[in-house]
Formats: C-alpha cells, structure tokens, sequence
C-alpha cells in the first residue's frame, strides 16, 4: 500500500500535536485500544463469558432446527441416516460384515465418534470466519466462538450418544459397568476437538479458502481411521511404524476406546489411555495458545 | 481546509482543563476487502493453489478507510460524526472501539469504549426473550444484571406481547426498537452508537433520544454517528465532519453542520 497523498501534509500539520497527543494520552494514563492480554487474564475473560459461550451455543442450536418441520429431530436423524448409507456401502456392499462381529455396533459406534470430531473442526474453522459481523461489532475474547461452537456439537452429542446406546442394546450387547467411562471418553474426546477446533478457528480466520478444502481433508481423515474397517486387522503387513502411525491417529483412538467400553466390554489397554490422554492435553493447549497468539488480528480482514 | 489546521492547537489548550478520555492520534485505519468479482469459481484444486502459493485471493484490494485523524474527546461530551456515505465514519467509531487495528497512529482510550450494537449477536429465528438474554451476555453482562435489566428492556422496546415471538416475524421498526433497547441496557464509559435511531416511529426517536441523553450523563462520553442531523444537532455538543478519511471540519454543531448543509 503506498502512502497516502495526504501523509506530508499531514506530517506538517500534526507534527507537533502528534507527540503531545501521546504524552498527553500518557499523562491521563490512557492505554492504546487494542492490546492482546495476558494469558491468565485472557481465561479468566473468558470464564466470565461462559453464560453467553453456553446460551450462544444453545441458541444456535434451536434457530439452526427452527426452520424445518421435523425442527431438533434431525439432531438424532442425521447421524442415524448416515450411519444407514454407511452400512448400505461398507457392510452389505463391501461386505465388511462378513470379517467383523456386530458389524453395525461397530459401524455406527465409529461414525458417532469421528462424526463429533469432524462436525467440531469444520465448525471451529468457520467459527471466526463466518461471525466478523460479531466481532467487529463486540468486545469479547474471540476464543469464545469456537467454544460456543465446540458445545454446540457437544449438545448434539447428547442426543446422538442416545441413540447410539439403543441402537447398541438392540444389537444385542449387554448393559455393562464399563458404561460408566463413557463420559470419561467423551470428556477426552471434546478436550481434543476443542484444541483443534481452536487451531482451525485460526487458520479459517486467515486462510479463507481452507472452508473448500476442509472437507477433503476430513473426508480422507475418516477413511484413514478405521470407521468401517478394523485398523489391526488391515495393518497387519504394513511396516510397524505406518502401523504405529495410524493408530497413534487421535480420531482412531477414540473410535477404538469407545468401542472398547460399548461393544467389546473389555477395559482400554494403557496404550489407548496414553494415546486419548496425550492428545486431548496436547491439542487443548496447542491450540489454545496458537489461538491466543493472534487474538487481536481476528476482524481484521 | 485551514480550519483543521488549526484545531488541534486550540483543541490541547482546552485539554488540560477537562479530562480526555479519548485520543485519537494521527490514525489511519487500512482493511483488506476481498473482491466480489471472482473469477476463478472457488474449488478445491484452485484453493490448494492458493494456500500453497501463499497467495491471498487476486481480487483482494485495500482500502484506507481513516487517513490521519486526530482529535480529544473529553468526559462528558457527545460528539457527533457526520460525513458522506464511505467517509470512513463508521470505521472510526471501529477504530475507537478497538475492533480495528490501527495501520499507522494510535487510539489511547481508558476503560473500553462499547459500542452500542448487538445486532450481530442476535438471531431472528429466535424469541424476543431469548434475544434480549442473547444479547445481554454477548455485551458481558451476568445473569443478575440480565434478570435486573429484561423488564426494563421490554418496556422500553415497547413491542408487548410481540416479545415471545420469533424476531423474523417482527416490523423492521419493531426489531430496531428492541436492538436498540437492549443495546442500551448496559452503562457504558465510552458508548459508540452508529446510525442506531435510524428507524422507529416519532415517539420511539423521542425515547431514544432521551436515552441517549441520560447515557451522556452516566457514560464519559458518547460518540454518535448518524445520517439524521437533527438528532446530531440535538444530542451532540461536537460535530466532527469526515470527508474521505480525515477531517473536514470540526466544532460547534451549528456552525459545523452548517457548512455540511452548503455543500
């Protein structure tokens, strides 16, 4: 950008005012509009923001839905139709059935989960994007956008978890104590999406053309994660480190963990633990502190 | 153009008598617009071609918005913001706000001016109720405050019983009077209002207006920009005239506006 026309004349003109305007901004201890805060002081902005993180996800949530005639009943319809095209493909048609036990406990286990994930990260990445309106009107941490946008799936969750857990019953799995660390895998799993979905918050706020390529990243994420198939059992001949990176895959890790508790009733092995753990404290403060780092950017464009 | 010269001069004198609460210095404000004619649709092939050449898209152009302004507001004042469509007035306001970054110069502000506007915030899917809570946490309000200020909020809107419906079925002046009474719930410092009383019937202006008068009185001070110039030449005891990013002209309402009428 060159320099405005006007510049010289106005270095001529505020020459002087401009210096005692800064002192006498300095003299009434007036501080410069914008300024990233610290980091403590950052989170605690944004606890004191967790009322409207919580009612903006919700209201989301219902304004999304209040146009169809069906309104919140898709929250549970989406999944289970997609689960439904998934089975038709991979199942019957690829005849996955056949290697493994269950298979639709299995399928659909695997596509709740990554679907929680998936939906997080494409919302983190518009969660800035689409809301500058927002942003260049209010004053607010700007973390608090893809946290509203992280509990919003979070809500959607319940109502898919739901309908999971029945759909697992009627496949003929017992109630099991095991059960009780769904929520312990769930917490696992959102600390995990929120971090990446933060990173991606970033990234969509300065990388426009990320929201066309998002999905083609996702989608080869999903086929990597063993969602339809059973990752030991394709990996089997592959060298030990492909075969340590694709279970080390945090999407991967939580699908198996969760099976692990809903369909197989066996207590995940430490590794599963190391591996959900790992994650969901690395990406939440990567992703918290990459966010952060830009804080006073967002709207800018 | 001699007048702007000489103002900042005069305006430091006075400074020192009142106390300022917000400087602006020799700001310039610069935004990226991404173009509307796009030519390449946007697929996936191009935008991998884009991010990998680090290329923003070819159509973005910058505009300079705020060309070098400065000026003192002090406690107690309302200034007014009149100028042309695109003069940069709503930027400025931004600018102040701390919404937008400065490209060059500074805004030195103490507190953190608000600007009064929750449209953004609100959904018109959505109940008035749900709204006026919306819109009340998204301005940093608690759950006590917001309980403390929702009948208060309905009454002023004035709307009744229209309150429990969606904001899509809702008259154009029946949702600006309730942004504009929820917007002005909270009690600001530094309040920034732009073009807020442009719609609303006769008495909905006259309550508003007097709103903003009993804001003055308990904010520090309030900025108002607006297309109305009655309302300026009512409310304000300033007048900053933009043209194309810098001053004008700057002063008394009367004699200010004045000159903006001439032309």
């Amino acid at each position: 950008m060159s320099q405005p026309e006007s510049a010289v004349a106005d270095a001529q003109a505020g020459g002087q005012a401009q210096e005692s305007l800064a002192a006498l901004a300095e003299r009434y201890g007036l501080r410069r509009a914008i300024a990233r805060p610290t980091l403590p002081a950052y989170l605690r902005q944004l606890w004191d923001r967790r009322h409207f993180i919580v009612t903006y996800a919700t209201s989301r949530n219902v304004s999304n839905y209040s146009e169809s005639a069906l309104g919140q009943l898709w929250q549970v319809l989406t999944p289970l139709l997609n689960a439904a095209v998934y089975w038709l493909m991979f199942g019957v048609i690829l005849g996955q059935s056949k290697h493994i036990e269950n298979y639709p406990a299995f399928l659909i286990t695997g596509v709740m989960v990554f679907t929680f994930t998936q939906r997080t990260v494409t919302g983190g990445a518009k969660s800035i994007s689409g809301n500058l309106s927002l942003i260049r009107a209010l004053h607010f941490p700007r973390a608090t956008l893809p946290l509203a946008y992280a509990i919003q799936e979070l809500q959607i969750l319940g109502w898919s978890m739901g309908v999971l857990i029945v759909l697992v019953l009627v496949t003929g799995e017992p109630i099991s104590w095991l059960w009780l660390l769904i929520p312990v895998a769930l917490v696992l799993q959102f600390v995990f999406n929120l971090g990446a979905s933060l990173f991606m918050a970033r990234i969509g706020a300065f990388v426009r053309d990320i929201t066309q390529l998002l999905p083609f990243i996702l989608r080869t994420w999903l086929y990597a994660s063993g969602v339809f198939y059973m990752i030991t059992e394709r990996t089997a001949g592959l060298p030990s480190a492909l075969r340590w990176a694709m279970e080390f895959n945090p999407a991967a890790a939580y699908i198996e963990f969760m099976r692990d508790l809903l369909i197989y009733q066996r207590f995940p092995e430490r590794w599963a633990w190391v591996t959900c753990i790992f994650w969901a404290v690395f990406a939440a403060i990567g992703g918290f502190w990459y966010f952060w780092r830009a804080e006073e950017r967002y709207g800018r464009g | 153009m001699a007048d702007v010269m000489q103002k900042p001069s005069e305006e430091l004198s006075k400074m020192t008598v009142g106390t300022p609460t917000v400087i602006v210095d020799d700001l310039h404000i610069v935004y990226k617009v991404y173009g509307a004619a796009n030519k390449q649709k946007g697929n996936a092939a191009n935008a991998l071609r884009r991010i990998v050449r680090r290329q923003g898209r070819p159509e973005m152009k910058e505009v300079h918005a705020v060309r070098g302004v400065s000026f003192v507001a002090n406690h107690g004042e309302a200034i007014g913001i009149i100028g042309r469509n695109g003069s940069g007035k709503s930027t400025l306001l931004r600018a102040i706000a701390g919404l937008l970054p400065a490209h060059k110069g500074a805004v030195y502000t103490n507190g953190q001016p608000s600007l009064l506007g929750v449209n953004a915030a609100l959904m018109k899917e959505l109940t008035g109720e749900r709204n006026i809570v919306l819109g009340c946490y998204a301005m940093g309000m608690s759950p006590g405050e917001t309980r403390e200020k929702y009948d208060e909020i309905v009454d002023f809107s004035g709307i009744g019983d229209f309150i429990q419906f969606p904001m899509s079925t809702y008259s154009s002046g029946m949702g600006a009077r309730l942004r504009f009474a929820i917007s002005s719930a909270k009690t600001h410092d530094v309040l920034l209002i732009d073009e807020a009383l442009a719609t609303g019937d006769r008495e909905f202006r006259k309550k508003s207006k007097d709103r903003i008068m009993q804001m003055r009185e308990s904010a520090g001070t309030v900025f108002l920009v607006a297309h109305n110039l009655d309302v300026i030449e009512e409310t304000c005891n300033r007048v900053i005239w933009l043209h194309k990013g810098k001053i004008k002209m700057e002063g008394d309402p009367q004699e200010v506006l004045g000159a903006y009428n001439r032309v």
